[in-house]
């Protein structure tokens, strides 16, 4: 892997960061109303507390100066202080860090230890009834909204068979069956989308034509599955790991609500709700950094696992894929 | 594992082409689904009279999912709820099919800077987790069900943009285009009267995918209480109200769940069937 591949690669994800974060830091003047009023909130809103919050927040001054300074600060951890609560942003935040985290990884390893082994048996068996099984169960799962799926999991793992605690994060100890039912309602519907990616770029493999010919010369099957196969498919796979981040914090803002839980995305349902837009503006920052660093670690890790994605230093630059 | 020589071979053809019974199932649901969000409120005027002292009750006695804390019943709002999540499901999948129509043929057709600007533009709302934008958008904007329906319309898009715009690369080159364009007929006709009629069996396919991704999207939104309006009937806020239910009358929260569910199900269902066929034809 050569430097300039990553510095491109690097250059991409900072320029991508760095519209997300304009559009994040333009909430404040998309909200309706004035902007010193949104960041009273339901306070006294007399002319000296306006100009007060007018003059920090430096709403007198040019979007590009306002974005400018916000940007700095960001750059420091001050993300200024709630509407609602009055205590610093970064503080709160912080606080529900780990609890979010616990859930986020927690989903992404069920959704890929049950979707890519599930894929590739898919793929295996195509068109049999195990292909078909798997594949009605996770159309069923892609189709499951998690807080839908949260309240069906709640009904049977705690009121009926009472396996699991339905609500609340637990205490110390015992975090871990808390977790376990509100992280399966998370990683439905990502399971079901790395279920259909495996599934397709294994058959993908299966037709290539050197897994044809080692067959035909005799190689295990055993060796060509985890040699041939597996390998080829490997870096579709994990591109699809990488984009599913996305779809897990979407999913965190629900599945905390289900299973109350004082998280991350139950402190953006909060805020949005409250329209607490400092804090609304923080959060929106964090999940676009953390997108862009999930998207950015895939990029990098491509030429790493696959030689073929990797740029030759002297070799002529194939011609860019058009479609 | 697998027996040598059987390793992922096809065995036989991808099973019969003709209707089959849970095709044809689906096609029945959506029907009813259909009938139920543009008559149901018509046909039950009365899914929200109230009655306080029959609160709470499991199913039975005339209430065939029982009631919720309000004494409403379970039934007659099930079916109420279907035209708010449906009808704006549709709208998004319909304005996100006419977005990526548009754009998409003109990137795919003209290439070029159009193309380079059309497919940034698609990356760019790609890599935004759709759900939490129409989240922060719907709620720092006023919330709303129209502001929601159209947040979702844009950042359903993306998916709909690709789809045309490699759909009208793949017959750019094609000597039916080739052949109209020595004609000299302007570049108008030939993207609107020769290659989009072409494109159109996948955008359908996309279509009813988009339109099951909505469902979730939206209900999951009134879940949230950013959709419809308090007081109106919908599947997610009445799930989101009725959760406390579980202990007393669980259908109150389970059925609208199932319905979402079954909504989205009965739609990929069809929309991997139409894609299904599709890609069998164009290899016969």
């Amino acid at each position: 892997m050569t430097a300039r591949y990553v510095l491109r690669r690097l250059g991409g994800t900072l320029v991508l960061l760095l519209v997300l974060s304009v559009a994040v830091f333009a909430l404040l003047q998309a909200a309706p109303g004035d902007p010193a009023r949104t960041l009273l909130g339901p306070r006294n809103a007399t002319p000296d507390a306006l100009a007060a919050v007018r003059a920090r927040h430096h709403l007198d001054q040019p979007f590009a100066v306002q974005y400018l300074r916000w940007a700095g600060d960001a750059l420091r951890l001050d993300l200024g202080t709630s509407i609602r609560t009055g205590a610093s942003v970064s503080a709160t935040i912080g606080g529900r860090l780990a609890l979010t985290g616990q859930l986020v990884g927690l989903g992404l390893a069920i959704a890929v230890l049950l979707g890519v082994p599930g894929g590739v048996l898919a793929a295996l068996r195509r068109y049999r009834a195990t292909d078909r099984a798997v594949q009605t169960a996770s159309l069923i799962a892609l189709s499951t909204p998690a807080f839908a799926g949260g309240l069906v999991l709640i009904y049977v793992f705690s009121l009926m068979l009472g396996w699991f605690p339905a609500y609340g994060p637990g205490t110390g100890g015992d975090r871990l069956p808390h977790l376990v039912l509100p992280a399966v309602a998370l990683a439905l519907g990502v399971t079901a989308v790395l279920l259909k990616l495996t599934r397709a770029a294994v058959i993908r493999e299966l037709d290539k034509e050197h897994v044809v010919f080692a067959r035909a010369r005799g190689v295990a099957e055993r060796r060509i599955l985890v040699h041939y196969v597996l390998r080829g498919a490997l870096v579709p796979v994990l591109t699809g790991v990488g984009l599913v981040v996305a779809y897990l914090l979407a999913g965190t803002v629900m599945v905390e609500q289900v299973f109350a839980l004082p998280g991350l995305g139950s402190l953006l349902v909060d805020s949005v709700t409250y329209r607490d837009v400092p804090l609304v503006q923080a959060e929106a920052l964090l999940i676009a950094v953390l997108v862009c660093l999930a998207g950015l670690l895939t990029d990098l890790a491509q030429p790493l696992i696959d030689p073929r994605l990797r740029p030759a230093a002297d070799a002529p630059r194939r011609p860019k894929e058009r479609r | 594992m697998t027996s040598p020589r059987a390793l992922g071979r096809p065995r036989g053809l991808p099973g019969p082409s003709g209707l089959r019974p849970l095709t044809a199932l689906s096609v029945l649901v959506a029907f009813l689904l259909l009938a139920a969000s543009l008559f149901g409120q018509t046909l039950l005027p009365h899914w929200d009279a109230q009655d306080i002292t029959a609160g709470a009750r499991m199913p039975g006695g005339g209430h065939l999912l029982g009631t919720d804390e309000l004494g409403r019943d379970i039934a007659q709002m099930v079916i109420a709820g279907a035209r708010s999540t449906l009808t704006g499901a549709a709208l998004v999948a319909l304005g996100s099919m006419v977005i990526g129509n548009v754009l998409g043929l003109l990137a795919g057709y003209l290439g070029g800077w159009t193309d380079v600007l059309v497919r940034r533009w698609a990356d760019l709302l790609l890599a935004v987790p759709a759900l939490l934008v129409t989240l922060v958008v719907a709620g720092i904007g006023g919330g709303g069900w129209a502001l929601a329906v159209c947040a979702l319309i844009v950042l359903t898009s993306p998916s709909d943009i690709r789809l045309v715009r490699t759909a009208a690369l793949e017959q750019r080159h094609l000597p039916y285009v080739e052949a109209a364009e020595t004609l000299g007929l302007p570049g108008r006709t030939v993207m609107l009267r020769h290659i989009w009629p072409n494109t159109l069996p996948v955008v359908f396919a996309n279509t009813l995918l988009n339109f099951a991704g909505a469902v979730v999207s939206l209900s999951s939104l009134s879940f949230l209480g950013l959709g419809v309006p308090p007081g109106a009937p919908d599947w997610g806020r009445m799930l989101s109200e009725n959760r406390n239910l579980l202990w007393t009358n669980p259908s109150a929260a389970l059925a609208p769940a199932v319905l979402i569910v079954l909504s989205a199900v009965v739609l990929n269902l069809l929309g991997d069937r139409v894609l299904e066929a599709f890609s069998k034809r164009g290899k016969s």
